[in-house]
């Protein structure tokens, strides 16, 4: 039998998106009480929720801590209910372990460190129902998070995979796209200053097509940062009129 | 623009898994009506007058298919008069799962600005998607769609200010899906109602493809064959082990016969074979199905026997069918499993080429066609200009193959010509062997350099100027598309010089763009006898690429340094501009070499090369490549009307061998070269050894002759073959590597990141690629790419490197390498009877080359000719026969025992009763066996004198 089209030739995608169309982004801020701060974040049918603590003194070892800035932990687990197939997944399996470091390596670059010495900062994220871009939900969601926890930042950090179908690039990729097109780039950048967090790539590209690659990807994470700006712009207004009465 | 997310999507695949997935809805799919104000499209494809005569809709109007009529109906649809169509994404999707081929086919037309076709994206539409009610299939859910849509069209355009009478009109065969849009006032007609009801073009009634209600009527009720099993039960079938998967191959020479190649693990496969009518159960050839093993008890040995389905044109003569197979033989180690088809998987069907046999009743609408492929059955059309189509080529596809009807029903498709004509038969050989052969389209030809063209000063900046070196060419008189051309001389150390010059079409051929894409489809250029369908359009092939004398050209070169004892010191690889001096046939560059008093530099450099090609050719023998034969045919052609007119087997001179060494020695390099560079994806050439089995008779036929062929590896094959020779009999030897050849498998391309096994047998080479021929072959054009990556002369692109699509690449070009052969073959064979029909009878000397059950199939060195001597003839009581398979051996009337490489002398006609299986008939002249063998015919037989 045939695989999947990706793209018709009327330019349209699996699920009626045009190539450079995001999926419906949802999101919430502010939804523990508990936590300094917390998120969720659906990006069509990938569902994240992200949970920071912090910045707190170092806990267990203290040889850990920095003494010029903060350190950032970041744990990424998966939901037992997420994909098609329930799975049991247990903690650090290689997969979820990648992908924390991926993380922590993203939010040291946007989060401002250097303020809080000698301190920690706990991110929690967890994938809820995973339909592709896992990676992009759960920054998004963190930044979210982080917003909500008051910790400062050099900018929003947004994230958004690309892929490749008929030589056209396809932004935000769902899981079908991303499992049967072949390529698919990860991508995290502050928006505001164009710089780039983390660029991740598993399979192999012709350099030729790298440039409409990240450009298709970046303009997907433009768009995301409007999103997130609105997100928060409306939780602030919550937030004031709650605190006004 | 995200109107809302609904989402519905369940699907299961392998387990009960389920799969969720978003759907989005849209405002912004527009209609695509010339008409139409509301929507804000630029170019709308639907025209405003969408006029076709019709006596059922005497109004402008679109048509809207549902997927059965694509599906079965595609022939009409792609007729010119088919236009301002509308294809719904629903229809679409569903054609693209059942049907590949009609998928293409229904895509081209949409891309054809002239057909207005256009493809409206309903599922996506807000409000044209229909959710899937509880309890409704799959099916009627998307009936359900193209009539929601076809609704949402109607009204859609009449809010337009200037649609007039503008209607939409549904095309369906589904009686109750038809009766349903007639509820929700719509205009629905059956297909067949409304192409018969259009008004000044009744040949497109001819073309309607037989649908399921009428075949019904067709036959009478008598069921011939079981039922297929629905495909759930195939699959569960299979999955349990009591059906098999695989392909189905009709036996060409017996009717009644088949086998199934089923894939196994790995290499490997087993053969099913399948006799009698009732096992073959409807398969057709290359049909993908599903077989039932009998127990071993009912295995069978295949029957030796040539049966030709040659019934006149009664439907009742099938009776005894089964009877006439030959009783199993009885060895069981030529037993074989046999089984039945008990459903189809998937159709291979095409449109078939062939003729009409007109039915005996005058007035009758129905006829059958016998195709010309002899793995085909013959097919029932129903058309009323039989008359007219009988003595044409026609192109005809099948419909089905209902349970009652003895062949299966199809439907007339398109007039080729004439049969027998030089112009109509050669497009049918090109139809049947797949070769594309359209002109080249103007796109294509607009990638083409700029005339005149001439090389510019950047092109000598990046290659290395050889124009001063003496360089020149070899090849068969006649040849424009010169892809070669060598040089050799002295260096002041003593050693030579060897270069290759491989002419650069990589240079003018982007990758990428129309030209290439079209050449990477042709894969091959095409050789008939007179007419070559050129791979790359002719001022390529014969000007600007072919290497002619004393122009200065682009090539590639590979230039080595060598010692006397022909030893590579040093490859070194270039783009170059070079001057050849000279462009030789073999036959002149043999007189060059031998004629002692000439001494001049093209002289000497001939001399060279051909001293060094005798060394590497003794090297590589002695490493166990083969040298192997097959008998090639030429013609010398009348050079007005293109006739045969004298034909002689082809002939080799040392010159032939001297530039194929180099050849090969410059392919094998830059294999090396590429394979070192890019293990991944280098494009290469294989030949994979035969199974041991392939040589049986092979060994069985030197056996019979006290002589041993061993065949454990190609060194101890070259060596015993040498080793075969005959006293007395000196074309013994070709015999026997006539055979050879037989038995050796297809040398194909691959790319190196999808295989392990890199061997090519024949060359007995570790690694081998094709470089020396990119003019007319596709291959060879990737790996010069591929090179100049390599050694930095040009840039890579993405489909290079993808070692996925190369190897889609390779198996396309694979195949029409095989098809091309086939066509070469056919075309050979046809200008054999053109030449034999102007010759008359002629008796000739011939060997046996193989012994069959009840004929003897003959070589005729001399023309290269083979040809079948039967020893039964129909509705005559034959002579007695016994066959020894052992041997092989046949004995005729206990008089005489044919053996194989037998001298016998016949008699060769044309037998041009059947005009689409013309036939080269021998007859058995010598040795006399009364009965069967016959006289000589007079010395002086009038040449019939045959004008056409
Ligand atoms: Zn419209």
């Amino acid at each position: 039998m045939a695989g999947l089209e990706l793209l018709s030739d009327q330019g349209y995608r699996l699920d009626g998106r045009k190539a450079s169309e995001l999926r419906k982004v949802q999101a919430r801020m502010g939804v523990f009480g508990q936590a300094d701060g917390s998120a969720y974040m659906e990006q069509g049918n990938t569902k994240a929720l992200a949970v920071v603590y912090g910045p707190h003194e170092v806990r267990g070892s203290r040889s850990k801590s920095l003494h010029d800035r903060a350190v950032i932990n970041c744990q990424y687990s998966m939901a037992t209910f997420s994909t098609a197939e329930r799975k049991r997944r247990p903690h650090g399996d290689r997969k979820s372990s990648e992908m924390s470091l991926h993380l922590k390596q993203t939010f040291e670059a946007a989060v401002l460190t250097q303020l809080y010495p000698r301190s920690q900062i706990d991110i929690y994220v967890k994938i809820l129902q995973s339909d592709g871009g896992n990676y992009s939900a759960c920054v998004n969601a963190a930044t979210l998070a982080l917003v909500d926890a008051g910790i400062p930042m050099r900018d929003y950090v947004c994230a958004c995979t690309a892929g490749f179908a008929e030589g056209t690039a396809l932004a935000d990729l769902c899981h079908a796209e991303e499992t049967g097109g072949g390529t698919a780039l990860s991508l995290a950048l502050l928006p505001r200053s164009q710089s780039i967090a983390l660029v991740q790539m598993d399979a192999r590209l012709h350099q030729d097509h790298l440039d409409t690659l990240m450009e298709a990807a970046m303009e997907a994470c433009k768009g995301l940062s409007k999103v997130l700006d609105s997100v928060v712009r409306q939780h602030l207004q919550e937030v004031s009129v709650l605190s006004r009465d | 623009m995200l109107k809302s997310k609904t989402f519905v999507k369940k699907t299961r695949s392998g387990g009960v898994l389920k799969i969720v997935r978003e759907h989005y809805l849209r405002d912004d799919i527009w209609c695509g009506s010339e008409v139409c104000t509301e929507c804000k499209d630029d170019s709308p494809v639907l025209q405003r007058d969408a006029f076709i005569q019709s006596r059922l809709c005497t109004y402008p109007h679109y048509l809207i298919p549902d997927t059965n009529v694509v599906l079965h109906q595609i022939d009409i649809l792609e007729d010119p008069v088919m236009r301002n169509v509308v294809i719904l994404q629903t229809v679409l999707q569903e054609v693209r799962h059942r049907s590949a081929p009609v998928y293409k086919r229904i895509k081209d037309a949409i891309h054809e600005k002239e057909k207005h076709f256009y493809t409206f994206t309903n599922e996506h539409h807000r409000e044209t998607f229909v959710e899937r009610e509880q309890g409704e299939s799959a099916n009627d859910r998307n009936d359900r769609a193209i009539r929601v849509a076809a609704l949402w069209y109607n009204q859609h355009l009449r809010k337009a200010p200037c649609a007039g009478e503008l209607r939409v009109v549904l095309l369906t065969n589904d009686q109750a899906n038809k009766e349903k849009a007639t509820e929700d006032g719509l205009l629905a007609y059956r297909c067949e109602e409304y192409i018969k009801s259009l008004i000044g073009n009744p040949e497109l009634v001819d073309r309607l493809a037989l649908t399921s209600n009428e075949q019904n009527e067709i036959t009478g009720g008598r069921v011939l064959f079981p039922e297929h099993l629905p495909l759930s039960r195939i699959q569960t079938g299979i999955k349990n082990g009591t059906f098999l998967q695989g392909t189905f191959r009709a036996n060409r020479d017996n009717y009644l016969e088949a086998t199934v190649f089923v894939h196994g693990e790995g290499e490997d496969g087993t053969e099913v074979l399948l006799q009698g009518l009732q096992n073959l159960n409807r398969a057709v050839h290359q049909d993908i199905v599903a077989v039932e093993l009998f127990p071993r008890e009912r295995w069978a040995a295949p029957s030796a026997a040539v049966l030709e389905d040659d019934h006149a044109n009664d439907e009742d003569a099938e009776e005894e069918e089964a009877e006439k197979l030959e009783s199993p033989a009885l060895e069981t180690s030529m037993l074989k499993p046999t089984g039945r088809v008990v459903g189809i998987i998937k159709r291979n069907w095409r449109p078939f080429c062939g003729m009409l046999t007109q039915s005996q009743i005058k007035e009758a609408t129905r006829h059958l066609f016998t195709p010309a492929d002899r793995h085909i059955p013959r097919i029932r059309i129903e058309t009323r200009q039989a008359s007219a189509l009988v003595g044409h080529r026609i192109i005809v596809a099948i419909d089905g193959w209902p349970r009652n009807s003895r062949y299966p029903n199809g439907h007339f498709v398109r007039n080729l010509g004439g049969a027998g004509d030089k112009e109509t038969e050669t497009e049918v050989l090109l139809l049947e062997h797949d070769v594309p052969h359209q002109p080249f389209s103007k796109a294509v030809l607009s990638f083409l350099p700029r005339m005149p063209w001439a090389i510019t000063e950047e092109d000598l900046k990046v290659r290395a100027d050889l124009r001063h070196l003496c360089v020149c060419s070899v090849d068969p008189p006649g040849c424009t598309d010169i892809d070669d051309a060598l040089h050799c001389r002295e260096l002041d150390n003593g050693n030579l010089e060897v270069g290759v010059h491989i002419a650069d079409v990589s240079h003018f051929i982007r990758p990428g763009n129309a030209l290439d894409q079209e050449a990477a489809n042709r894969g091959t250029t095409v050789y008939l006898c007179g007419k070559r369908i050129d791979m790359v359009p002719e001022l390529l092939s014969s000007d600007l690429c072919s290497l002619r004398s004393n122009v200065d050209r682009l090539a590639f070169s590979c230039v080595w340094e060598m010692n006397r004892n022909a030893e590579i010191i040093r490859t070194h690889f270039t783009k170059s501009v070079i001057n050849s001096k000279a462009s030789l046939t073999y036959a002149e560059a043999q007189m060059r070499i031998d004629d002692a008093t000439m001494n001049d530099d093209i002289t000497n450099s001939l001399r060279g090369l051909n001293a060094l090609a005798k060394i590497l050719k003794g090297r590589r023998i002695e490493k166990g490549a083969l040298t192997l034969s097959s008998p090639e045919v030429r013609f010398h052609m009348d050079s007005e009307t293109h006739d045969p007119i004298d034909l002689q087997t082809k002939e080799l001179k040392d010159t032939n061998s001297m530039v194929e060494e180099f050849m090969l020695l410059a392919n094998i390099s830059v294999a090396q070269k590429i394979y070192e560079e890019f293990s991944e994806c280098a494009l290469l050439r294989k030949h994979p050894a035969p199974p041991l089995s392939n040589y049986d008779i092979l060994v069985k036929a030197a056996k019979s002759r006290d002589l041993e062929i061993h065949t454990d590896s190609a060194k101890a094959l070259a060596d015993s073959l040498n080793a075969a020779v005959l006293g007395g009999f000196p074309y013994f030897n070709t015999l026997l590597r006539i055979l050879a050849t037989r038995c050796m498998m297809q040398a194909i391309y691959f790319c190196s990141g999808m295989d392990s096994d890199f061997r090519h047998y024949g060359l007995a080479s570790p690694i081998y690629t094709h470089f020396t021929s990119p003019i007319r072959r596709y291959s060879d054009i990737i790996v010069h790419r591929l090179l100049a990556v390599a050694i930095n002369a040009d840039g890579t692109y993405p489909d290079l490197m993808d070692k996925h699509k190369q190897s889609t690449l390779c198996n396309n070009l694979n195949y029409r390498h095989k098809m091309a052969q086939y066509a070469q073959r056919a075309s050979v064979a046809f200008h054999t009877q053109l030449f034999f029909k102007n010759k008359g009878i002629l008796n000739e000397e011939g060997f046996i080359l193989f012994v069959r059950k009840n004929a003897i199939i003959i070589l005729i060195a001399k023309f290269g000719l083979e040809g079948t001597v039967f020893f039964k003839n129909k509705g005559k009581p034959g002579p007695k026969l016994s066959f020894d398979s052992e041997g092989p051996s046949l004995t005729v009337e206990d008089q005489h025992t044919f053996h194989m490489f037998d001298k016998v002398k016949v008699t060769v006609t044309l037998d041009a009763s059947n005009i689409q299986h013309q036939k080269i008939r021998m007859a058995l002249v010598e040795p006399v066996i009364a009965g069967v063998s016959v006289a000589w015919p007079e010395p002086a037989a009038k040449k019939p004198k045959l004008d056409r």
